[in-house]
């Protein structure tokens, strides 16, 4: 049996991204359901297009990412967009997106919401990258006069939560978790926290990242962390498979609407599913690499099965952290076998960044939306490229849609980042 | 450059920065209570105008440049000096 019974639920009112397969949530499942990858050569890629032009891309050892499927700026306003980062624009559009979404949107224009009980917890990873660079570029090109003024407002790590706060009226807490690649996640649980705490009745929370920028490429690549395969793009981020040799760069944001269940119910809202446990740890182990056995990972998923009261026999699917490295892959693998026991190998897992790339910051929100839309449609999407599992990994994953079952299910949305952070979110179906 | 030419451009930068119509950008228009540039787009204007228009305009003079004819004549001093 599971499911905590006594204390306040938390459920998901709202979805929204804008991510490499799709520029929202409903093209992005549809993407994701066909197998569809959202990874791209650079060259191809709009927003790179001043490095391609100064031939600093050619220079860099890897050409590929998975750049947005839909421009920032073919959405937002030219002026808004020119006063935001990349990262706060992403995060802009995916929240409005799951606001809307939530039918939020109209009970505020009815003046029936009180923004003293709205929040935020919009991470970001590694902040305005591409504000900090361009200015500075700016500034050696033609000097301190030509940076500008609205720098620091824009590349500052709470610039994406700040502005989805202002879009929204949320005067609640609004907060930036920033645990390198688990940020998203952690966001979603910290976001679950304060609702359960009795601190907001609604938290917009999710992630965002905007890196695909020379300087973190080349970063990336140095430290041996991204694929240099210079095969057919869609074909490079591979988890699970013996062909794998790193993760290939993502962008964009995901982001949820969390509502008490209470307030949500009172409105009549549509609910896809319910936060039931979150887990956060550490690992202590390495400031960049794993620990092998990825125990701190399994103490994440442990704690939150334990936050929710949950069987592990109830839960049926996990969208994996899995990036496509060598080593990352095999320990989360582990964990499931530590953490599920013999159940392990029962739960069907995907592993979505083998066509979204790796959003970084945004990654745990993106995935954390296709394992509510898993939830709802009872369908486990694709995990593309995996041509020939590693043998260090015992598990069911799924290569194409796969229905989960009927009845009351759970899914677990893994997080691992930079800095030993770990962070696994159990997600429950309705309905 | 003309009074008219110059405003035409300062119009332009005023659009670029703040999406001001560049038609509503005219001679006797207050930048913060007509236009509605706020005191760093503002600042974003000045630097765009230096380059354009090759002028120095000091951050102490910024705050002298109330309206959109204020700045005009700001440039055709600097110009001209």
């Amino acid at each position: 049996m599971t499911g905590q019974t006594n204390r306040t639920r938390v459920v998901v009112t709202g979805i929204g991204t804008t991510n490499p397969v799709g520029g929202n949530a409903t093209d992005t499942w549809d993407g994701m359901v066909a197998g569809r990858s959202g990874v791209r050569r650079l060259a191809d890629s709009p927003g790179f297009a001043p490095w391609v032009e100064s031939g600093l891309a050619a220079e860099l050892p890897v050409g590929i990412a998975g750049t947005a499927a839909v421009e920032p700026s073919d959405v937002l306003e030219r002026v808004r967009a020119r006063r935001l980062d990349r990262s706060s624009q992403f995060a802009l559009i995916a929240a409005t997106e799951a606001w809307k979404d939530s039918g939020l949107d109209a009970a505020q224009a009815a003046d029936e919401l009180d923004g003293d009980r709205i929040g935020v917890a919009m991470a970001s990873g590694i902040g305005g990258v591409h504000t900090l660079l361009s200015n500075y570029d700016a500034m050696l090109e033609k000097g301190p006069r030509r940076v500008s003024p609205l720098s620091v407002p824009m590349l500052m790590a709470n610039a994406p939560a700040a502005t989805i706060s202002l879009e929204i009226g949320a005067r609640a807490a609004v907060n930036t978790p920033v645990s390198a690649c688990a940020s998203g996640n952690e966001a979603i649980a910290l976001a679950a926290d304060q609702i359960r705490l009795g601190r907001a009745d609604i938290v917009v929370a999710g992630g965002t990242e905007a890196a695909i920028h020379p300087l973190p490429i080349a970063a990336f690549a140095n430290m041996m962390a991204l694929s240099k395969n210079p095969g057919d793009p869609a074909t490079v981020s591979r988890p699970w498979d013996t062909g794998r040799d790193g993760f290939v760069l993502g962008e964009g944001a995901g982001a949820l609407v969390l509502e008490s269940e209470e307030h949500a119910k009172a409105r009549g809202a549509r609910i896809y599913a319910e936060v039931l446990g979150a887990g956060i740890t550490a690992d202590s182990h390495d400031i960049a690499q794993p620990d092998p056995e990825g125990r701190g990972g399994s103490r994440a998923i442990l704690r939150a099965l334990a936050d929710g009261d949950i069987d592990p026999a109830d839960v049926a699917h996990v969208n994996a952290h899995a990036t496509s490295t060598p080593q990352g892959d095999v320990a989360e693998a582990l964990m499931l076998h530590a953490t599920l026991g013999g159940h392990a190998t029962d739960v069907i897992v995907s592993g979505t960044k083998s066509m979204t790339g790796h959003l970084l910051g945004g990654a745990g929100a993106l995935e954390a939306v296709a394992t509510i839309l898993a939830l709802h449609h009872r369908l486990a999407p694709p995990t593309i490229n995996l041509d020939d599992l590693d043998p260090a990994v015992e598990l069911d994953i799924a290569t194409k849609p796969r229905d989960l079952p009927l009845g009351d299910i759970v899914a677990l949305n893994n997080s691992f980042g930079f800095g030993g952070a770990n962070v696994a979110v159990a997600f429950g179906s309705v309905g | 450059m003309s009074t008219e030419e110059i405003r035409a451009a300062l119009a332009d930068i005023v659009n670029e920065v703040a999406g001001v119509d560049a038609d509503d950008v005219q001679l006797d228009k207050s930048f913060v209570d007509d236009l509605d540039v706020d005191s760093l787009s503002m600042v974003e204007v000045v630097v765009e105008a230096e380059e354009k228009f090759g002028v120095t305009i000091p951050d102490d003079e910024v705050k002298n440049l109330k309206t959109v004819g204020d700045a005009v004549a700001y440039i055709e001093r600097a110009q001209a000096a």
